[in-house]
């Protein structure tokens, strides 16, 4: 089986850590490291024999060859400018920035479904802690309204996340929507400063009807559980998935409760930044199927 | 550009916010109207109106709204003839969309309210109230967990943004006066003339009132109260008592003690499902520093899980929970039981 080339762009906490994650790949070698600014992140790179580069994208498209994927952690404005330059050249995007310019992919749920897609969206972190949960309850049962409240650490929230933390809220009900199945969405986020960091939670909270077949969306939610931990390990349920019986307020559903807990693999963030890790991992993820689709289909002999 | 005072401090009663808490949120459009007209009348300057949680709070986590809150702000509006009408926004929670809702709804004044160490998640919000020609506030929630000196620059970071006045807010009533007074000074020492202070106190280890004086004396002008002390734990800075107090040491408020307190005794105690006290859970809440709204969720947890509140409350305390997490008192709740917990619920 052969590989595909990729380059990371935006070489920052996030970056790094992704880089860390796609050594480990057998169908991703990452070719290019690029930033604007001389980083440990680019330092990094080079101390393990790949070619990087502060000159930015212009320098990573006059590579020979150029990468076939491109992973870009800088910004939403960055990746706005960037995108329409990766796609002229034919590189596949994968986009962990709030820039959402391609359709919104989580691994488990949607993964396989944008494949071919110049452009994916990594949604937000909370996102990815929680859709798969959504959608592992929406397979089984509607869900009229599905709510996640996502708690991280404040030291694991950087200033753009804060700049703009309507951002997360809105994006993240959109594809609770979008991409977890429920009919409608709400996203809250919570920053916590309690030293030491406290480890990402994350609980989604379904509505759902009250003859909803309780085991068959509790085996759902484990199995799903079961998927996400191929790419983020340390993704575990605090508890058994907590079940309400209808009540007037609730439009006369039940409830199902979900409690999450995210911990970080540590390859380059730290541990409890486990909405950090979500993203590169999930990043990873897509990456890696976007690969091996290329590779099953020759597209990595063309240009590689 | 912070405002003119009409009298030496400035009330905002949030009864109708604060208070929704203790309500779980079941405020009535008649209940807020009637409201609203007995403090307009009492001279009250601003009547905070919003979800518990701030606009966009209706949810699972917090509890859903009886009554659309764009509802009750519109109505509230319709009622005040002199008093300015506020709303809470949470960033993280509430966004500026909400924001717009309820400046069309009527609202004068939004209330920006972070975490006392997480002021940088407000200036988008400051943003979008100035453009709307909103007065702004800012609160720094849990004012107890960091030093004087770190919540005056959190203060800064708020008045940078546009914020006309930073409160110190003692969300889990536990600031003991020493330590309330040195957050005063600290905060008006750092924003001087440029903005107003705040105070917005809780009653769950009794010190509302005299925190509030403590404030005046130390530059404080804004400062919050609710009838009947309608609030999270064991309730706010009763209004009415403030209003007595004030007009005793002659600081003008513009409120008239006697509308207040026949506001409290025949507007107000008629639709309370519980009058805020200081019980043990309550107290727990100040002596741990829990963030007061957690309360009724952790009643709620205790009834369904089998455990006392007031240890689920304290193991709160511990975890360093902050405004927000209700989630987590169920999550406490669950691992309480596991480990047995089984006492009889209180």
């Amino acid at each position: 089986m052969g590989t595909v080339t990729a380059a990371i762009v935006g070489p920052g906490n996030i970056g790094t850590d992704l880089f860390e994650k796609l050594r480990r790949s057998d169908t991703i070698e990452v070719g290019y490291v690029v930033g604007v600014v001389e980083s440990d992140g680019l330092a990094r790179a080079r101390d393990n024999g790949v070619a990087a580069s502060a000159d930015g994208v212009d320098w990573l498209l006059r590579q020979d060859p150029l990468p076939q994927l491109v992973f870009e952690a800088t910004s939403a404005k960055a990746h706005v400018a960037n995108a329409p330059r990766y796609e002229e050249a034919g590189i596949q995007a994968v986009d962990l920035t709030p820039a959402h310019l391609g359709p919104m992919v989580c691994p488990p749920v949607n993964g396989a479904e944008h494949l071919d897609s110049p452009n994916v969206s990594m949604i937000t972190c909370g996102g990815q802690a929680t859709i798969p949960i959504v959608h592992a309850v929406s397979r089984i049962t509607p869900v009229p309204y599905a709510e996640i409240v996502a708690s991280v650490s404040s030291r694991s929230a950087g200033p753009g996340t804060r700049a703009n933390i309507d951002e997360f809220t809105e994006t993240t009900a959109r594809a609770v929507e979008e991409v977890g199945g429920a009919a409608r969405g709400k996203a809250i986020i919570i920053l916590n400063p309690v030293t030491p960091p406290m480890i990402m939670r994350d609980t989604v909270f379904c509505m759902i009807s009250p003859d909803a077949d309780r085991d068959a969306v509790t085996a759902s939610i484990h199995d799903m559980i079961a998927d996400v931990r191929q790419y983020v390990p340390g993704y575990t349920l605090r508890a058994e998935p907590q079940f309400d019986d209808p009540r007037p307020d609730w439009r006369d559903h039940g409830r199902v409760a979900v409690f999450l807990e995210v911990k970080g693999n540590g390859d380059y963030l730290p541990p409890y930044a486990g909405n950090l890790d979500i993203m590169t991992a999930a990043a990873a993820q897509v990456g890696e199927q976007m690969a091996r689709a290329m590779v099953l289909s020759g597209a990595n002999e063309v240009t590689a | 550009m912070r405002p003119e005072l009409a009298h030496d401090v400035r009330i905002t009663d949030t009864t109708l916010r604060d208070g929704s808490h203790a309500m779980a949120h079941q405020f009535t459009e008649e209940q807020v109207r009637d409201t609203v007209r007995a403090l307009d009348r009492s001279g009250v300057d601003t009547i905070e109106v919003s979800h518990g949680d701030g606009i966009g709070g209706s949810s699972f986590n917090y509890g859903f709204s009886h009554t659309d809150e764009m509802k009750l702000i519109a109505a509230a509006r319709d009622e005040a003839k002199q008093a300015k009408i506020a709303v809470l926004l949470v960033p993280g929670i509430g966004t500026v969309d909400h924001l717009r809702q309820a400046r069309d709804a009527g609202a004068d004044m939004v209330r920006v309210a972070t975490h006392c160490t997480e002021a940088d998640v407000s200036p988008q919000h400051f943003a979008a109230a100035r453009d709307l020609g909103m007065e702004t506030v800012g609160f720094l929630m849990m004012a107890h967990k960091t030093t004087p000196e770190d919540l005056a620059k959190q203060a800064r970071i708020m008045v940078d943004a546009g914020c006309q006045c930073p409160y110190v807010t003692d969300s889990a009533g536990a600031l003991l006066m020493h330590e309330a007074k040195a957050r005063f000074e600290a905060l008006v020492a750092e924003v001087g003339d440029e903005a107003w202070v705040g105070y917005h106190g809780h009653q769950n280890l009794s010190l509302g009132i005299a925190n509030s004086v403590l404030a005046y004396e130390a530059g404080v002008r804004y400062i919050d109260g609710s009838v009947c002390a309608l609030g999270a734990g064991a309730g706010n800075s009763p209004t009415e008592v403030l209003a007595a107090v004030f007009d005793r040491l002659g600081v003008s408020t513009g409120l008239d003690v006697l509308g207040l307190l026949e506001t409290a005794e025949n507007v107000v105690r008629p639709y309370l499902h519980r009058w805020p006290k200081m019980d043990r859970n309550a107290i727990i809440q100040g002596w741990a520093g829990v963030y007061s709204s957690f309360l009724l969720h952790a009643e709620r947890a205790a009834e369904r899980y089998k455990v006392p509140a007031h240890d689920i409350l304290r193991r709160c305390g511990e975890l360093g929970y902050v405004g927000g997490q209700e989630d987590m008192i169920i999550d406490v709740a669950i691992q309480l039981a596991a480990q047995g917990g089984t006492h009889a619920t209180d």
